[in-house]
């Protein structure tokens, strides 16, 4: 590398190339695609919260009735998972059903489903935490130094 | 004998142009129901064909193949000197273990999509370099297969942005000879590996279109060609995106191909296919020469094609690491009016 | 009303996770959402500010990941507060203990009885 600050040739001809490509290439349809998650991702809120009305109807206390519905979103999305369907909604949904508790299920199940023909152990059991793994990695940890945080300082 | 078949700085002129006397092409229900389904030898009812894994079910699909385009050039797995082929899937498993079942003399190739290419060009090269009779190349892709392998699950929920593209799942063989019935190669244009510095996986077609109009280019300044001396200029797996990059770079360079340049990967899929940029695959190029184009060489619809390999040499590990995307593309001249020659 | 805020602030969470990947080109994936939105809610929860948001919208803001997130920081916290530093260890976990164990048993269940399906 030169010490004068003008770029390279190389570097000159990767510059331009990308600002090619940034010109050809389609944006994704971005109105469509933050209305499909405002629309689909707040249904499964809805559809949580009427849950959680259902289960403090029939007596559970608050976090109870919050951990019931979890698993039952979680149990709804498994089984769309295994027929196929959920991806199908994901495709119009994006993030609406990526960022819900049921898009923590479809990165279990997904994997899970699709390695079953590597085994039970290195297929299923291991393939299940390839997306679920860093999720509860980071939020353990996290959710640790938080504690740790408030016992330290208060 | 020390002829110089060498023209140029990266195409050979073949003094016997091989001939391919059989091909064959084997496609998935998705690509069957495309604008080409018609075209192909055998659509596939299901992606699984009967096997109980993806991977078996591509290596089915690439055998049969073989066989097929064997047949069809009316020889025996006997008379095949070398094959050639190669697939996506880590190790070549496709390739290796076809070239077990086939239990034929084997070079395993690895160009990414441009395989099918690679897989002519070298074979051309043994041919006219009499080193071999009869050639066997063969390319094969499968969506299920190639999709867990470099991107998600395909159950995971993800929304696949406008420049994605899908890859095909097929198969395609060709037999190259020495002399006999058929479209004949001429030249071939080997390729070097370009980086434009692209990494976004999901944008294959930006990635190798750098490969192919630098192939491209360099064909046209080492023959002394011109786009319109070719009926038709196609790449391999660019789809609509890399295909508008390529026609772009190359105009900057003063050919002008906008005429006659297409992509297999628009001409397999159309929209109602929900494809997004197009197809994709070691199997788009494949299929697409050994169903669709070779067909009309052999009608008489073109005389003289060029058709672009392109390849994508990323790994998952080089993509998780953070690399941008190497492309490299070959190019194959074949002539249609060699029938029944010499 | 309390439907109607759900169906706003959840939906409204998954619009930032859309954008997020849209307008990065896709740099951000749904891996990075996963983990990001659920380290996200832990650190807001910590900082005291994703509780408003439950009190507000209720499954609005417990359903999308964050609220994974929060539910782990509260338990922390919580555990921390009774039952000193192992608490901290423990306390996320047992928070979250039903949400995870279910999505690794229904998981695990799931994928033993479907065959995959490709395309």
């Amino acid at each position: 590398m030169s010490e004068n600050e003008q770029p390279s040739p190389e570097e000159m001809q990767k510059i331009q190339y990308q600002q090619m490509v940034m010109k050809t290439k389609p944006k994704p349809p971005l109105l469509r695609n933050v209305a499909g998650a405002f629309i689909i991702g707040g249904t499964i809120c809805t559809f949580g919260q009427a849950l959680i009305n259902f289960y403090k109807s029939v007596g559970l206390a608050k976090p109870e009735a919050g951990a019931a519905t979890s698993a039952t979103l979680v149990f709804i999305a498994a089984v769309l998972t295994g027929l196929g369907i959920y991806d199908s909604i994901a495709k119009y949904a994006g993030a609406g059903t990526i960022v819900p508790i049921t898009g923590f299920a479809n990165s279990i199940v997904a994997p899970a489903l699709e390695f079953r023909r590597e085994g039970m152990v290195f297929g299923v059991g291991q393939k299940m935490f390839t997306l679920a793994g860093p999720v509860l990695a980071f939020g353990f940890v996290s959710a640790w130094l938080v504690g740790l945080i408030y016992y330290l300082f208060s | 004998m020390a002829v110089n078949k060498k023209m140029g700085k990266q195409t050979i002129a073949f003094h016997n142009p091989p001939v391919i006397i059989g091909a064959s092409s084997i496609v998935g229900p998705k690509e069957g129901q495309g604008p080409l389904g018609k075209e192909f030898d055998t659509v596939l009812p299901d992606t699984l064909v009967g096997e109980q894994t993806w991977e078996k079910a591509e290596r089915k699909m690439l055998k049969t193949s073989c066989e097929m385009a064997v047949q069809k050039a009316k020889l025996t797995l006997q008379d095949i000197d070398f094959m050639m082929a190669g697939d996506l899937l880590n190790q070549l498993i496709s390739a290796n273990f076809t070239a077990r079942d086939l239990g034929v003399p084997f070079i395993g190739l690895y160009g990414a999509c441009s395989t099918m290419f690679e897989g002519l060009a070298l074979g051309s090269m043994l041919v006219d370099g009499g080193y071999a009779n009869h050639i066997l190349t063969a390319a094969s892709s499968h969506y299920d297969t190639a999709e867990r392998q470099f991107r998600f699950p395909t159950e995971m929920g993800v929304q696949r942005p406008p420049t994605a593209q899908w890859t095909v799942t097929g198969a395609g063989a060709a037999v190259l000879a020495s002399g006999g019935k058929g479209p004949a190669i001429t030249h071939v244009t080997i390729g070097k590996v370009i980086d434009l510095g692209i990494s976004d996986a999901n944008d294959m077609g930006s990635a190798m279109a750098p490969a192919a109009a630098d192939t491209l280019i360099q064909h046209f300044k080492d023959t002394g060609r011109k786009p319109s001396d070719y009926d038709l200029i196609f790449t391999g797996d660019l789809a609509s995106i890399g295909r508008a990059l390529t026609e772009q770079m190359v105009k900057q360079a003063g050919f002008d191909i906008s005429k006659n340049y297409t992509d297999c990967g628009v001409l397999i899929f159309d929209s109602a296919r929900d494809t997004h940029a197009g197809g994709s695959g070691c199997g788009c190029s494949a299929v697409v020469l050994a169903g669709y184009l070779l067909k009309q060489l052999t009608a008489g619809v073109y005389k003289r094609i060029l058709g672009v390999g392109t390849g994508a040499l990323l790994s998952t590990t080089s993509s998780l690491q953070g690399e941008s995307i190497p492309g490299i593309a070959h190019a194959v001249v074949i002539e249609g009016y060699k029938l029944g020659g010499n | 009303m309390d439907y109607l805020k759900a169906f706003v602030v959840g939906g409204g969470i998954c619009v930032i996770g859309q954008l997020l990947m849209d307008l990065t080109n896709h740099k951000i994936t749904p891996a990075h959402i996963l983990v990001g939105f659920v380290t996200g809610g832990v650190v807001l929860s910590g900082l005291g500010l994703y509780q408003p948001v439950v009190d507000f919208a209720g499954a609005g803001a417990t359903v999308p990941l964050p609220g994974f997130g929060h539910l782990l920081a509260q338990g922390a916290i919580e555990g921390a507060k009774t039952k000193g530093i192992l608490g901290a260890f423990g306390g996320g976990l047992e928070a979250s203990a039903v949400g995870v164990a279910a999505a690794v048993i229904f998981g695990y269940l799931v994928a033993t009885v479907f065959t995959p399906r490709g395309e």
